[in-house]
């Protein structure tokens, strides 16, 4: 194992989210508050508690999941692309560093960033509403599982990508509809019969129900379909990698 | 002298079809500088691709100090620096965090002493601190000489090191490739600049459409390949040569004010002499005379249309 490699890849990483902090964590924060003064006050005040919690406390595990989301995506995916973009990735490549240790550096990296910032827009919503968390050691599994997988999802899409605009395609038009309609906002009970069928087939579903039952104890889904669920998506996401290194799939071909 | 990079039958088809190399056999000798020359598009990168790890074997096997690239590519790896033609860096990077992240991508421990030697060697010390994107491209390329340097090669890979890089720059750098090879690194370059080749190789290696098509000593190649021109300036000119010299096959040029004759130097016999005799039982008189030994540059081009 070349732990300095990992270690490089990591730090490098880190230092390019510390060089870009206004766009790495100021404004997710910023754009968090404005979701709570939107859905939380404004338009919360006109909800009655959903099952048993004010709507604004409702909506914050689903708020911190639809960051965690997005930005495990963003970051390593553009993690990746970049040096593939500049060339640089020549460097990667010609190193003594395995397939693994080069997306434990990268995906690390942009797990470690979207978790530091999952537990920012906790302490932000905390300013707003009143929180309390029943299961602290779940809740951080699930955030870690989550950002772990999408992370991994996010370098799949900077390898697959050949541009800039498949870079945004796949976040901006899959990920964004699919956390929005994953029950970020509303339990899926509120849906009719069908749609909370189709919502079903949502995998996002499942991240945002875990994660809530970890905060108030109410879920969408039982929690071992959800930790199940979520596993499968990294299972499916670490074998595509697998595969992506093993063909040299856009890397070295 | 052994092997420190052996590539045995060594070929390589793109997606598209196209193929690079072609059944490629080379040997690069421990501590020789190796140059590498070939037209555009002739398979100079993609070789040095393959053997750093960077693109895969299509078929054929490459040992780097005796190990696989692919079956022991971590020892392979760590025996190489690679200074690639294209100038990637990392723009908002510092000097010294570029090559420091090079040295930890390899394994290394850190080693600030190390990396400031490497600095000051090529020139680069007192822009340690400045973000890659503020150098200029002749400094640009210095620093990707020292990423490569960083982990203490054995061998170093320049392709096209010197490519865009002014005149003194370029004597710079070799002067900094010969401490190098002093120091018992072995160097592979590529390039366009034949003069660059002449200048600093120990063996030329020619290769063209994918395939190696010779590889030589360089002072072997020059002396086997070697032609030499004996130019004659006539004086008074000459209209057209008599039939007596016709086996000669000499070139009138310039209106019939120079007569060339190009000769083997390998041969047993130049010639010089009976044609200096036949032109003098011709009548044919000349106020001056010079020969010229062909170029590297001459044989390459031969032997890239021969090819």
């Amino acid at each position: 194992m070349n732990y300095r490699a990992v270690r490089a890849i990591y730090l490098f990483e880190m230092a390019r989210t510390w060089r870009t902090l206004l766009q790495s964590i100021v404004s997710p924060v910023v754009s968090t508050s404005l979701y709570f003064v939107v859905f939380g006050a404004a338009i919360g005040s006109r909800i009655s508690q959903v099952e048993g919690v004010s709507y604004g406390t409702f909506i914050v595990p689903g708020l911190i999941m639809l960051s965690v989301l997005t930005q495990s995506i963003a970051n390593a995916s553009f993690g990746i692309y970049f040096p593939k973009f500049t060339g640089t990735i020549y460097e990667i490549l010609s190193a003594p560093i395995s397939y693994f240790e080069i997306v434990l550096g990268y995906v690390g990296a942009a797990a470690t960033k979207s978790i530091i910032l999952g537990l920012i827009i906790l302490a932000t919503a905390g300013l707003f509403v009143p929180l309390h968390i029943h299961h602290p050691v779940w809740m951080l599994t699930f955030l870690v599982l989550t950002a772990v997988t999408f992370s991994l999802f996010g370098f799949v899409i900077g390898i697959w990508a050949d541009g800039f605009e498949k870079l945004q395609m796949i976040p901006m038009l899959v990920v964004t509809p699919l956390t929005f309609l994953g029950g970020s906002f509303y339990s899926i009970d509120m849906l009719p019969p069908t749609w909370r069928t189709v919502a079903l087939l949502n995998p996002v579903v499942y991240l945002i129900s875990g994660f809530r039952w970890s905060f108030y104890e109410i879920a969408d889904v039982s929690v071992a379909v959800s930790i199940g669920m979520t596993t499968a998506f990294l299972v499916i996401c670490l074998a595509v990698i697998w595969w992506i290194f093993r063909t040299g799939y856009r890397l070295k071909n | 002298m052994s092997s420190i990079i052996s590539v045995a039958n060594l070929s390589k088809t793109y997606g598209s079809g196209f193929k690079a190399l072609k059944n490629v056999n080379l040997d690069i000798k421990r501590g020789e500088i190796f140059a590498l020359l070939g037209p555009n598009g002739a398979g100079k990168t993609t070789l040095i691709s393959i053997i750093c790890g960077i693109a895969n074997p299509s078929e054929g096997k490459v040992l780097v100090g005796g190990e696989d690239i692919q079956t022991s590519y971590r020892k392979a790896r760590s025996l190489i620096g690679l200074v690639p033609q294209e100038l990637h860096t990392d723009a908002f990077e510092s000097v010294w965090a570029t090559v420091s992240f090079s040295r930890g991508l390899f394994g290394k421990p850190k080693n600030p002493a190390h990396i400031e030697k490497i600095l000051k060697d090529l020139s680069l010390w007192d822009k340690k601190d400045n973000k890659i994107i503020t150098l200029s491209g002749g400094m640009k390329r210095r620093v990707m000489i020292a990423k490569a340097l960083s982990h203490e090669p054995q061998i170093l890979f320049l392709d096209e090191p010197t490519a865009g890089v002014d005149v003194e720059l370029r004597k710079g750098m070799w002067e900094v490739v010969r401490t190098l090879q002093q120091s018992g690194v072995t160097i592979i370059l590529t390039t366009h600049y034949i003069e660059e080749a002449e200048e600093m190789a120990d063996r030329i290696g020619v290769i063209n459409k994918g395939e190696i098509v010779l590889v030589e000593d360089k002072a072997t190649l020059m002396q086997k390949l070697g032609k030499k021109r004996l130019t004659l300036h006539l004086q008074p000119t000459l209209a057209a040569l008599p039939e007596s010299l016709a086996h000669y096959e000499l070139d009138l040029c310039d209106s019939g004010a120079t007569l060339v004759y190009d000769y083997d130097t390998k041969g047993e016999r130049t010639g010089i002499t009976s044609l200096l005799s036949d032109l003098r039982t011709a009548g044919i008189r000349f106020n001056d005379l010079d020969t010229t030994q062909s170029s590297l540059e001459d044989i390459f081009v031969d032997l890239v249309r021969a090819s």
